[in-house]
């Protein structure tokens, strides 16, 4: 059934309107939410959004509970290739909880917080921006771990980053839930503007185990992959220092070593190397560049180091 | 003046940025002035350019303290200006978002690191900021409540408000919010206009600051006598929000008074051009925000009226 969130009148003849596709079936009272779309230039999410409604659709017999689809919670940024809200340039993820009295945005905000209060669990889902590829992957904060970290080993990601709480990130959809109470995890995966199937599919494997865990789903499923948890320290941040053109030398996913070459930043103009880019820890290349044009400090890689402050393996509730 | 850069990046294909300061007097570094952090403020860049103008003749005439050192930053982000973008030019990243800034990270954290440090250890910052949602104000001065800057210090800027905001998250890496965690009493200057010019405004603005400088002893010519100061927390103001979307009309300027039940606005349908809404204020006041532009949502903050 579709359902309105939360709608606003637009200035000329239209609504700004939010919208969630809620599956139910069986006896069971858990819900699970499936949230994306706070970043309008990330798309990954709407082939997992199809995905899960279409499994759902064709095999309702077997879900014993609630899933709540929310595949666009910026639809103004997706008509419009924008990543933020459109007219306001805002980040729509740094405006979390929002206001029941606040401005336009404030209050859509809030009632989409409103909405998803209270499921057994949320999964906010995004993909990068244009600039960077990121391998499937889930996000938390420290705080958040002890409790986070049992349903996050089921989704079937390659592995979780565990990293320091920063005030800044207290206005995300994420942080906000967490505080009040409603468990979510923050999956990302892929790049901006684009569909790579491959993860959709992997995550997908992963929402559906979980449902299983939760008692939610009784079809098969696949076994996750045993993700490696990091901490903060493990991961080596790779910036450019020179500005010109990224060509990388190694591919998304390779294990590197220090030192090893990483890519080349070239000046076409002078037919010049500007930099060559050099691994700055031993690991796994989780993140890599995908807009090949930067400038002094543009991230061009990150590293996940493999040692005694990675854990290998996944777990059960 | 000694003009200098104090932070250079270098792209692929177009001239460094060069960040330019310009330096007067010299000793104790006494204030620093920021203005334009993103590519639309061209009034707070126009307004540091008309102050850059005015120290020049009075460090002329010698009318700048001895040991004492002012900094003006005329804009930071021209790249952006260059090319009609508020935010950086590739990533979209605020500088405005990036402080305290990180040497080793990424391209706008890097700027904001450069800019910030050339700020540091000044007694006083101030920074020209604009509103995030385009309106008339009437100029002001704000402050962000950290504890450590002396509301009663906005009084020497001599504007009609000056006004406490209690930080939210998003605060945190703003230029004024670090300029106080690293011990500069930091406020924000608000001025009527962002992307365009507005002479009176910006007069009143550098005569606020030139104001603020007498007052604290970095200049010693006197400047036009200010407002007594009305101290008020941001959560105080009465906000209106439209209760519909459609072409919005304001009945009544900014700075104007008004009546309890006085009707200050209207929505009208774009389509049959029927009032679909009036617009009251429940609260007698002075007309401190509204909102210019001609259509409007649902939901959109189009008045702030100071009871």
């Amino acid at each position: 059934m579709i359902k309105t969130v939360t709608e606003t009148m637009l200035a000329v003849n239209e609504k700004l309107r939010i919208q969630k596709s809620t599956i139910k079936n069986g006896s069971e009272k858990k819900r699970i939410c499936i949230v994306t779309g706070t970043h309008g230039d990330e798309l990954e999410r709407q082939y997992l959004a199809w995905l899960i409604g279409d499994e759902l659709r064709r095999n309702i017999s077997l879900l014993d509970g609630t899933v709540d689809i929310y595949p666009a919670l910026n639809p103004l940024g997706i008509d419009s290739i924008t990543r933020g809200i459109p007219q306001f340039d805002l980040d729509m993820n740094r405006v979390f909880p929002g206001s029941r009295n606040g401005t336009m945005i404030e209050t859509v905000c809030s009632a989409i917080i409103d909405d998803i209060s209270g499921a057994d669990i949320c999964i906010d889902v995004h993909s990068s921006n244009i600039f960077l590829r990121e391998l499937p992957q889930i996000r938390m904060s420290v705080p958040t771990s002890e409790t986070l970290l049992p349903y996050a080993k089921m989704l079937n990601v390659d592995f979780i980053w565990v990293h320091e709480s920063a005030t800044v990130l207290e206005s995300t959809l994420a942080h906000s839930l967490n505080s009040t109470g409603t468990k979510t995890l923050v999956v990302e995966m892929g790049v901006g503007m684009r569909i790579t199937r491959e993860y959709g599919r992997q995550i997908f494997d992963g929402i559906f185990n979980l449902m299983k865990n939760m008692g939610m789903w009784k079809g098969d499923t696949v076994e996750p992959r045993r993700p490696i948890i990091s901490q903060n320290s493990a991961v080596g941040f790779v910036n450019s220092d020179a500005d010109g053109v990224f060509l990388p030398e190694v591919s998304f996913g390779d294990y590197v070593k220090k030192d090893d070459v990483l890519g080349n930043v070239l000046d076409p103009l002078r037919g010049e190397i500007r930099e060559v880019v050099r691994a700055v820890c031993d690991g796994l290349v989780f993140t890599l560049r995908e807009y090949p044009i930067v400038y002094g400090g543009s991230l061009l890689a990150r590293i996940l180091t493999i040692d005694d402050k990675t854990v290998k393996g996944g777990g059960e509730i | 003046m000694k003009k200098e850069i104090l932070y250079s990046l270098k792209s692929p294909y177009r001239d460094n940025l060069d960040v330019i300061g310009c330096r007067f007097g010299s000793g104790k570094k006494s204030v620093a002035i920021v203005g334009a952090t993103r590519g639309n403020k061209i009034q707070q860049m126009y307004i540091c350019s008309q102050l850059v103008r005015t120290m020049k003749r009075l460090e002329k005439t010698g009318k700048i303290s001895p040991n004492c050192e002012i900094l003006i930053i005329p804009c930071i982000n021209y790249y952006s200006m260059n090319i009609g973008k508020r935010f950086w030019t590739m990533g979209n990243t605020d500088i405005n978002r990036m402080f305290p800034g990180y040497d080793q990270g990424e391209t706008t954290q890097r700027i904001a690191d450069g800019v910030f440090r050339k700020l540091e250890g000044y007694e006083y910052g101030i920074q020209l900021v604009s509103f995030y949602q385009t309106g008339n104000f009437l100029p002001h001065v704000k402050l962000m409540e950290t504890g450590f800057t002396d509301p009663a210090d906005m009084e020497r800027f001599g504007l009609k408000y000056g006004i406490v905001r209690k930080p939210r998250p998003y605060d945190t890496t703003t230029l004024n919010y670090n300029w106080q965690i690293w011990e500069t009493k930091a406020f924000s200057v608000y001025s009527n206009e962002t992307s365009g010019i507005d002479d009176v405004s910006c007069s009143e603005v550098v005569a606020a600051i030139l104001r603020f400088m007498y007052s604290i002893g970095a200049i010693t010519e006197k400047s036009v006598p200010g407002y007594k100061t009305e101290i008020i927390n941001e959560s105080d103001i009465y906000q209106i929000r439209s209760s519909a979307g459609g072409i919005f009309r304001a009945d009544v300027p900014t700075g104007s008074p008004v009546e309890q039940g006085q009707v200050i606005g209207r929505i009208i349908d774009p389509i049959d051009g029927k009032t679909i809404s009036q617009i009251t204020t429940e609260y007698a006041g002075t007309v401190f925000f509204e909102y210019n532009q001609p259509l409007i949502n649902e939901s959109t903050m189009c008045f702030k009226i100071i009871v």
